[in-house]
Parts: C-alpha cells; structure tokens; sequence
C-alpha cells in the first residue's frame, strides 16, 4: 500500500506554515517567521516556530543560563581555568553541597555557597516554565495535564535537593551539580541508606518506569499497527464494529484476556508516568528521615526474604576479645 | 531495491545497538562462578584477557641453593649489620643475594650499598632496606590473619623493581583556582585511585594511615533513625571510593567480601572479608610505624608531592591478583626472613642519626 494512502504516514506535505489558533486578548503575539525544515520533518513535525516566550519563558531562560553559568565556570575554576582539561574532565567535575558542618546555614562560596546559588536560580527557572506551561495550555483552551505531569517531575526534583534535605537538617544530603557526580550520588545514597532496592517506593517507582515503556510499546505498535483503518480516529470509531479502534480491543482481548479502551489508554499512560516520580520522590522523603537502613526495615516487616547462611563462621573481627591488632 | 536498502539499514542498526550494549568490550572470555547462595549474585567475575595482563610479568624467582647450616655470625664478622646479625654468613649471604634479585636486578648490590666498604652506612636504601626487612618480618610474624602461611617476602611487593610499581602519596590534586570558586571538596576529577570514578580521589590518606582514622562502618545498623548516626553522604563516598580501590587492586567483586544486600551484615559475608578486615589494619599499621616515619631518610626525589613517604595500600602487594603471586610459597624457601633481628615499632627516626655515628667509626 502507498504510503499516502494511510492518514498515518511519514510524507511532508510543504504548504503555507501553520500559524496557529488566535490568542486570548492581551497576549503578545507568537514571534519569528515560521520556516519548514526537512530533517525535522524526519523525527515530528517539518515546521519550526513561531514561538511564544512571553515574561515567564524569558525569565525561565535568563534564571537557568544563570545556574547554567555559575556551574560551568566553578567547573573551569576548578581545573584552573584550563581550558583542555574543563573539557577532558567535564562529565567528572561537579558543583558540590555544603558540608554537613553548615547545617542549612549559608555556606562560604568555596563550600557550597555557589551550589546553594545555582540551586536557587535553576529552580527558580523551572518553576517558571511550569508557569509558562501551564499558562500556555489555558491560553489554547486545553486541559494542564502536561502541566501536572511535569509538576510530579518538578516534585521528585525538590525532594531530593530541597525537601529532603530540609527535613535531615543538612544541605549536605542534597545531589551535587555534575554528570558522574550525580551519579555517585545516588550510589552513595544506596550504600549510606542500606541498599535502596528495599525500599518499597523504589519498587514502586521502577514498576511505573518499567510499566511506562511498556504501555508506551504497546499503545504505539497497536495504534499504528491499526493505521490502515483510521487509527488515529480513535474516539468517534470506538462504537462501530469492524473500525480501527474495535480491531485494535479485539486484538488484545485475543491476545491477553483483556484490553484498556481508547480513552483510557491514554490516562493508563499518564498515571504510569507521573506516578515514578511520586512514588520515587516519597522513597527518597522517606529515607534518612523514618527509615535509616531499608535493607533491616524489610527484615523487621517480611519484605525481604532471609536466604540460608553459605559460610556460618563469618563474625566481626572487631568484636572479638583477644585481637592483637 | 529499496526492500533490500531497508534490509541493510536494520541489520546495521542492529549490529550497531548490539556493539554498543556491550560496551565496547568484548562479551567474550569472561567467567562467572557462584561463590553463594542462589540468586543472591553472590559470584566472581573474571574476565580472561584481564587475568592474562596481570600476570604478564609475574615470574617466581626460582629459590637460591640452601646455606650451610654453620658458621661464624654475620654479626661477627661484618660491619654495621643491625638486624641480621643472628644469620650465620653462609645465610647471610643467601640472603643478600636474594634480595638482590628480589629488589634490584639491575642495579646489583650498588643500589643499597657503597661500592668497596658494604659496612657504610650513608646509603639511604641501606636505611630503609633495612627497616624493611624488619617489616617483612613483623608481617609473617603477627599478621598470618591475613598473610596466612604464604606470608610475605620482598619479592611480593617489589617483583623486581627498586620501588614497587603500586605505591601511593598524599595528593593534593589538580591546581584549583582558589579564591570564591568551588572547591573541588577532594574528588570530581576522573580518579586513577577509584576506578576513574569521580569519588573522592585521594582515599588512601584519610582511611589507611594516622592514630585515627576515617571509619569505614557508616551504614546505619538500625532499621529507623535514633539520631546517633554522625555519618552523612559525604562520608559513605569516601568509603565507597576506597572500596573500588580494594576491588581494583585485588581483581575483586564487591561480592567477594560482602553479600550486597546488606554491605555491612557479617553474618551473611563470604570469609574473605574477615582476611580483608586484617589486610586493612596491617596497611595502616605499616604505613604509621614503617614506612610513614622513614620520611626523613628519603632524597627529595623519592618523597610526593607532599614531601610524604612513599606507602602501601592493597595494590602494592596484591597487585591487581587477590592472592598475591598467585600464592607463591616463596616464604618457605627462606628460613632466614624470620630470623630478623627486630628493633621495636619506630626506630627510624633514630637511624640518621645513627648512621652518622656508625659512618665516623666504620673503618675506612
């Protein structure tokens, strides 16, 4: 079947660019002459712009090249300003937390005043395009999911360099700035907090991030896979036997025993999503705060199993009487 | 045609996505035995090329002819001989030729000693060879917690170098720029200590050496927070950092020694942790009272950055095997290292000075 036959379909059709619905009285206009690129067609849609920042997207913007600034030189500051080596190092450089001794006092700029500053410009401007978000979609009359779900992303994020460390009275417990840096982090975490795996809001989170993959494969293989019947006209099939959306039921009634509708497919996909980061961002409220070792707290409530012992003589050498060293 | 295009660019994509999910590493030669309880992942994983590399230029020096078993003492008949003098010269002898080939091939008796007046004592390897052997002795004597019955002799650490080949100094790391900017808080540089991870780089100067040093134990051994946990992130990163050099310097998995569900569980770690538990004691025992106060009788050239003492960690011995020559019984063959004449905990503060004395009254 030729390809222009299916709604579904990866031609470009070049005509006059979209310029979008009419905005609500008192907003600027949408800025920049719309211009089809062809590579861009190739991944979503061929058309770019215009675009509307209006005070909040230009605000965010100006807030986050801040952080981005004051990171990127602390990185360069310190590796002396060498040029070759802020490249050669930057995936290990990091911008770290004050230390423990600081409390959640305002540390010198050395010991993390610089990380307590960029946290406070980047997160300003987060919070600001989640305005912008939000204030977008009530401008095209849409509903703010996308806005809610990037606020459960923004929620995970205070979690771990905010709320938690507010709640363990010490800045220090926050996520240093930097690629490898985070990510020893998050090892650090693990090891300190007796092995998250255990922690059930960790188990939580990864069965949402998981299942979202899953759902997200499966919702796209059968909507294109029922591209050749109008799949994309999902609703107004959804009660005719024989269209689209009834094949694609059907399909996964055969299949599995049961099958998630048109419309809630969709909410399946959103509630999958948004709930990692708050299962995630409660698991990591949770620890250090009620739970110091998630490994024992398993033991004490039966989730982790206790496994036979392979080498019974195995004893702290440290409490024996008698060691000469 | 344009089926058969199709064809090619998937089995690229393909192939393309199955090189990158091995990492650029070979998926093959590489072994995985159960070392635990199933599906625990207690298991050791050795990987065939690496094991070949570290053994590339392992030789065991094969033992010198035994000495006669009478003789006049070396201490007897020689000069300035301070820890060996209980060897008769027949072993005494052995022994020096053995640790010539141990230590310094290449170099010859030179390297420790003056050429034409071996009593001389101005030689500063003299010095620290000497302290060395006491050390060896020292660590087949009290440490067979770790060492076991294999013990220890020059060659293990040194195989064949002046200066072993896996020593460390304190290290103040990359120049920073000072001032208002960041500090570097001690890591975020790729770190040839950690595995080029960017933990806390210089993890041998806070844990393995000084009367008190940094605590290893900083998981919490209680399910909820009393209150009394003083340790933060910070700290399970340096200790996270110094247990990637222990499994980097032994060819080891974490598994080796714990059972990772619960790091610090004893009950549930293989043995090995016990002997490791020792070999982290015996290296802090050796750095404080061998080689860290041996720091003055050091030419500037073999001193660090610091102007600190060359010291051991778990790489200077075990070099990259987790029994170190493969446990060669090299000891056995060398009655003599455990006849060493030892001179108390901390004598080589005093050894300059006493080896200008001995220097005015050796003979010319």
């Amino acid at each position: 079947m030729a390809e222009y036959q299916n709604i579904f379909n990866r031609v470009q059709v070049q005509a006059e660019p979209e310029a979008g619905v009419p905005l609500p009285n008192g907003d600027r206009e949408r800025i920049g002459k719309p211009l089809l690129f062809y590579w861009a067609g190739k991944l979503g849609n061929a058309q770019i712009g215009p675009i509307y920042l209006g005070w909040t997207g230009l605000a965010s913007i100006l807030f986050g090249l801040i952080a981005i600034l004051i990171i990127g030189f602390n990185f360069l500051a310190q590796v002396n300003w060498d040029v070759i080596q802020f490249i050669r190092q930057l995936f290990w450089l990091g911008l770290e937390p004050p230390q423990a001794e600081y409390g959640l006092g305002i540390p010198p700029l050395a010991e993390g005043g610089w990380w307590l500053m960029a946290g406070f410009f980047l997160t300003t401007s987060i919070l600001l395009w989640w305005v912008r978000v939000y204030r977008r979609a009530r401008a095209l009359n849409l509903g703010t999911h996308v806005a809610w779900a990037f606020a459960a992303a923004i929620f995970l994020y205070l979690s771990l360099g905010f709320f938690r460390p507010i709640l363990m009275g010490d800045w220090s417990e926050a996520v240093p700035f930097g690629i490898f840096p985070h990510l020893d982090w998050t090892t650090a975490f693990s090891l300190k907090y007796g092995n998250l795996y255990y922690n059930p809001f960790h188990m939580l989170c990864i069965a949402f991030l998981y299942g979202s993959a899953v759902l997200f494969a499966m919702h796209g293989a059968t909507v294109l896979a029922v591209g050749r019947y109008g799949g994309e006209r999902e609703i107004e099939q959804i009660t005719d036997r024989g269209t689209a959306s009834d094949r694609a039921m059907l399909f996964w009634r055969w299949t599995m025993g049961f099958n998630a509708t048109m419309e809630s497919i969709h909410r399946w996909a959103w509630w999958f999503a948004v709930l990692v980061p708050i299962t995630g961002g409660i698991g990591i409220l949770l620890t250090g705060t009620v739970v110091d070792n998630w490994y024992l707290w398993a033991i004490d409530h039966g989730v982790a199993p206790s496994y036979p012992i392979v080498h019974p003589n195995v004893v702290d050498p440290a409490t024996l009487q008698g060691m000469s060293q | 045609m344009k089926t058969m295009t199709h064809k090619t660019t998937t089995v690229a994509a393909l192939a393309g996505a199955a090189l990158l999910m091995t990492g650029c590493e070979m998926p093959i030669g590489i072994e995985t035995e159960q070392t635990g309880y199933r599906g625990l992942g207690m298991e050791q994983v050795t990987k065939r090329h690496l094991e070949a590399m570290k053994r590339s230029g392992m030789e065991i020096p094969e033992p010198e002819r035994p000495a006669a078993a009478a003789g006049p003492l070396a201490g007897d008949i020689y000069e300035n001989v301070k820890v060996l003098g209980d060897l008769n010269i027949s072993e005494f002898n052995r022994l020096m030729n053995a640790i010539t080939a141990w230590v310094s091939p290449e170099e010859g008796c030179n390297y420790c000693h003056t050429p034409g007046n071996f009593a001389d004592e101005n030689v500063y390897t003299k010095i620290v060879s000497r302290r060395m052997l006491e050390m060896t002795y020292t660590i087949n004597q009290e440490w067979t917690a770790h060492v076991g019955e294999t013990g220890v002799t020059c060659y293990t650490c040194h195989m064949g170098n002046p200066v072993p080949e896996n020593i460390w100094y304190e290290d103040p790391g990359m120049q920073q720029a000072g001032g208002f900017a960041a500090s570097r808080m001690g890591q975020n540089l790729a770190g040839t200590n950690v595995a080029s991870s960017s933990l806390p780089n210089d993890v041998f100067t806070p844990f393995l050496q000084g009367d008190e040093p940094k605590n290893i134990r900083i998981t919490p051994r209680t399910s909820l927070p009393m209150g009394d946990n003083p340790y933060n992130l910070m700290d399970a990163e340096w200790v996270h950092g110094l247990m990637i050099h222990f499994s980097v310097a032994l060819g080891a998995n974490c598994t080796t020694c714990h059972n990772t569900n619960n790091f610090p569980e004893w009950e549930t770690s293989p043995p090995q942790r016990v002997t490791a538990w020792h070999g982290i004691e015996l290296v802090r025992a050796l750095n404080n009272q061998y080689l860290n106060p041996l720091q003055p009788e050091y030419p500037d050239y073999r001193l660090g950055p610091l102007g600190d003492a060359p010291k051991t960690n778990c790489a200077t011995c075990h070099n990259g095997l987790q029994l170190p020559l493969d446990r060669a019984q090299m000891l056995k063959d060398y009655p003599e290292l455990n006849r060493v004449n030892h001179r108390g905990d901390q004598p080589a503060a005093t050894t300059s000075a006493a080896a200008d004395d001995a220097a005015t009254a050796a003979e010319g």
